[in-house]
């Protein structure tokens, strides 16, 4: 596990500490006077390091789990906490904050900035981290590079290949070197092959800079590739078994 | 707080997405603020030409007239008594001398004047030298005629302009001798010129005469040997404006032996004031009209702010997208206010640029006078600013208000 000079200093993180930590885990929505119980009552710990993929047909609630744990949505009822931190007791700008400095995201549908080139797409986390323009430019095209992309730090996302948004989206998760990525169904609009391309980045990732990630998908052999599945059912947790070595 | 220039660069580029969208919504701040710096040059022309004729008529001036005459039964107008005598100005000068700093006593007619095989028709007025000092005249050639001259009732002239050039075309008038009413009368000098009074009036269309040569030689008195058509008084101050009015009145009227609540048979008119005051509706004329132009800035801020909450609607995952990387709260709205800011103030600066060209067009083409004041520039601009800061907040706050998973999860 070699540190590159950038990566910041892991030494705080324990491998058996809980980066994320959730207690009995609610979200209750409205839709027009009925209340849906997306999540009912999960508990989880995910330790600093680990690969967890997360498993479950639609509206099972897995999609609403990653949002909280993501600080994009609010439980409504429970704990939560991410590295120690209680997320829910936190003003708006204080969990975007959170966001910036501790959450990678990865989407389905690679979220990048239209008309923005891959180079400034992956400055973005950066830019709000008031980092300076010439210092900003250096690390996003490391990270570019990091992605296999060099050369393409100045196409807009349109003239990428759907791999190689899904390596600019990656690269504006690491940028920020931030401890946890999450993917939520990162593999749904690619091929086979560039699926298992991209799952061995994350594998590299997580084994290299022991960044621990948590995916959403529904394909068996995505999920094959983490050390531990999650299920999730009708809003609470089915089952939580490590992954068998290969 | 993020990186401003950064910032900048992501709001230029929204714009540039949709030009024709980006142009249009500038188009009623360029309008508004070309309608204001138009308008405030023109109603500044107005009220510095204005100002100019003041000046130009001789300030702090108070104006007696002679009261009218009725005869049988008509009522002749003012002017048409012969009752204002110069020993009238004479003891204005000496009893009020404490507001009043000089008073002229004027006769004048129209005469016609002939030079060698010119001739030309003017107003000819019988003075005292203090007129020039009244009417804040100078000469550009030669010398007033002074107190003994007008004692001597001296056959010497002082032409205005006007004059100079129907007699004499190119011809240096000094010396030269021309025919008043038939009189023979020396050149002595050439007063510079003045202009058109504020009623349009070509002030330089005149020529000055010893008071005593006027009424014995060319006017005539009838009656009253000493007659005068008008008293010109310069007051020390403005402020002694009202104090001289009162004062003259209360003298003149003990003069011609008038009661106290009698109608006087004189008129003191306060011609500064009666010009101050058409300063002042000129001014309050430009603020009119800057204030309507303004209205149509508001209008043009109100477009931006239609566009910027179609912008945020538009561009909601976008603002997802940003917050989910860490974007705060003042992060996206100084996005969206930088964005209306940018919109306003190349508004602003074309608006400006389209202002100075009309202002111009209109003084060549109208002919009337603008004047673009440096102030009005800056406070069209200013005044774009804010309306960008104002019009763009809302939607600026309207779009940090949104969820981040719901703006990301918007289509």
């Amino acid at each position: 596990m070699a540190a590159s000079g950038e990566t910041r200093s892991r030494e705080g993180y324990s491998t058996n500490m809980a980066l994320i930590e959730t207690e009995d885990l609610s979200r209750i929505y409205n839709l027009g006077g009925n209340s849906v119980r997306a999540l009912d009552g999960v508990s989880i710990n995910i330790r600093q390091g680990e690969f967890v993929a997360i498993m479950g047909p639609s509206g099972s609630g897995k999609s609403t789990f990653m949002n909280i744990i993501g600080c994009l949505d609010q439980a409504t009822g429970g704990r939560y906490l991410l590295d120690n931190i209680e997320v829910e007791k936190m003003d708006r700008d204080a969990v975007a904050r959170v966001r910036n400095e501790k959450i990678g995201f990865v989407f389905q549908g690679f979220n990048l900035l239209s008309r923005t080139s891959a180079l400034e797409n992956i400055e973005l986390p950066l830019l709000y981290r008031n980092v300076p323009a010439a210092e900003r430019k250096g690390l996003a095209l490391s990270a570019l590079k990091a992605m296999g992309l060099e050369g393409w730090e100045n196409h807009h996302p349109n003239q990428l290949s759907g791999g190689q948004q899904q390596r600019v989206a990656i690269a504006r998760a690491l940028v920020n070197n931030a401890p946890l990525i999450l993917a939520d169904e990162p593999t749904g609009n690619l091929d086979t092959k560039t699926s298992t391309e991209i799952m061995e980045v994350f594998v590299k990732l997580n084994r290299e800079k022991s960044i621990t990630i948590v995916l959403v998908t529904h394909e068996h052999d995505i999920a094959a590739y983490s050390g531990r599945i999650i299920r999730f059912l009708d809003g609470r947790i089915l089952s939580d078994e490590p992954v068998k070595a290969k | 707080m993020i990186n401003l220039p950064a910032t900048f660069k992501i709001s230029l580029r929204a714009l540039r997405t949709n030009k024709m969208r980006s142009a249009l919504t500038m188009l009623g701040i360029i309008i508004g603020v070309s309608a204001v710096i138009t308008m405030l040059a023109v109603g500044t022309g107005a009220s510095n030409k204005i100002s100019e004729q003041i000046s130009s008529m001789g300030s702090n001036l108070l104006i007696v007239f002679p009261g009218s005459i009725t005869a049988g039964g008509l009522r002749m107008g003012s002017g048409s008594q012969s009752t204002l005598t110069s020993d009238d100005a004479m003891a204005i000068m000496r009893e009020c001398s404490a507001v009043v700093e000089e008073a002229v006593p004027t006769l004048n007619g129209a005469a016609q004047i002939v030079f060698g095989n010119q001739n030309w028709s003017t107003s000819v007025y019988g003075t005292t030298p203090g007129m020039l000092f009244v009417r804040d005249w100078q000469l550009a050639d030669g010398r007033i005629f002074n107190d003994q001259e007008v004692k001597n009732a001296a056959k010497v002239a002082v032409l205005g302009q006007t004059v100079v050039t129907n007699l004499f075309g190119e011809m240096n008038p000094s010396g030269q001798v021309i025919r008043i009413k038939k009189v023979p009368f020396t050149v002595i000098g050439v007063l510079s010129e003045k202009g058109q009074s504020m009623m349009g009036q070509d002030q330089d269309d005149v020529i000055y005469i010893p008071l005593a040569t006027a009424q014995r030689k060319i006017f005539g008195t009838g009656a009253v040997p000493n007659m005068v058509r008008s008293i010109t008084v310069k007051a020390r101050s403005a402020a002694d404006l009202k104090p001289a009015e009162r004062q003259i009145t209360e003298l003149l009227k003990q003069r011609h032996r008038i009661g106290p609540h009698q109608e006087g048979d004189f008129t003191v008119r306060n011609l500064t004031q009666m010009m101050m005051v058409a300063e002042q509706s000129t001014q309050v004329m430009t603020l009119l009209l800057g204030a309507i132009a303004s209205v149509s800035m508001l209008v043009g801020g109100i477009g931006i702010m239609n566009i910027m909450l179609v912008s945020v609607t538009e561009r909601t995952k976008e603002i997802g997208i940003r917050m989910a990387v860490g974007a705060k709260s003042w992060d996206i709205r100084l996005q969206f206010i930088i964005e209306a800011l940018t919109l306003s103030l190349i508004g602003g600066l074309t608006g400006i640029l389209l202002g100075l060209i009309a202002a111009y067009a209109v003084s060549v083409f109208a002919g009337w006078p603008t004047v673009v004041s440096p102030l009005s520039v800056i406070f069209a601009f200013g005044f774009s600013g804010l309306i960008g800061i104002f019009f763009g907040f809302y939607p600026a706050y309207k779009a940090s208000l949104l969820n981040p998973i719901d703006a990301l999860r918007y289509e």
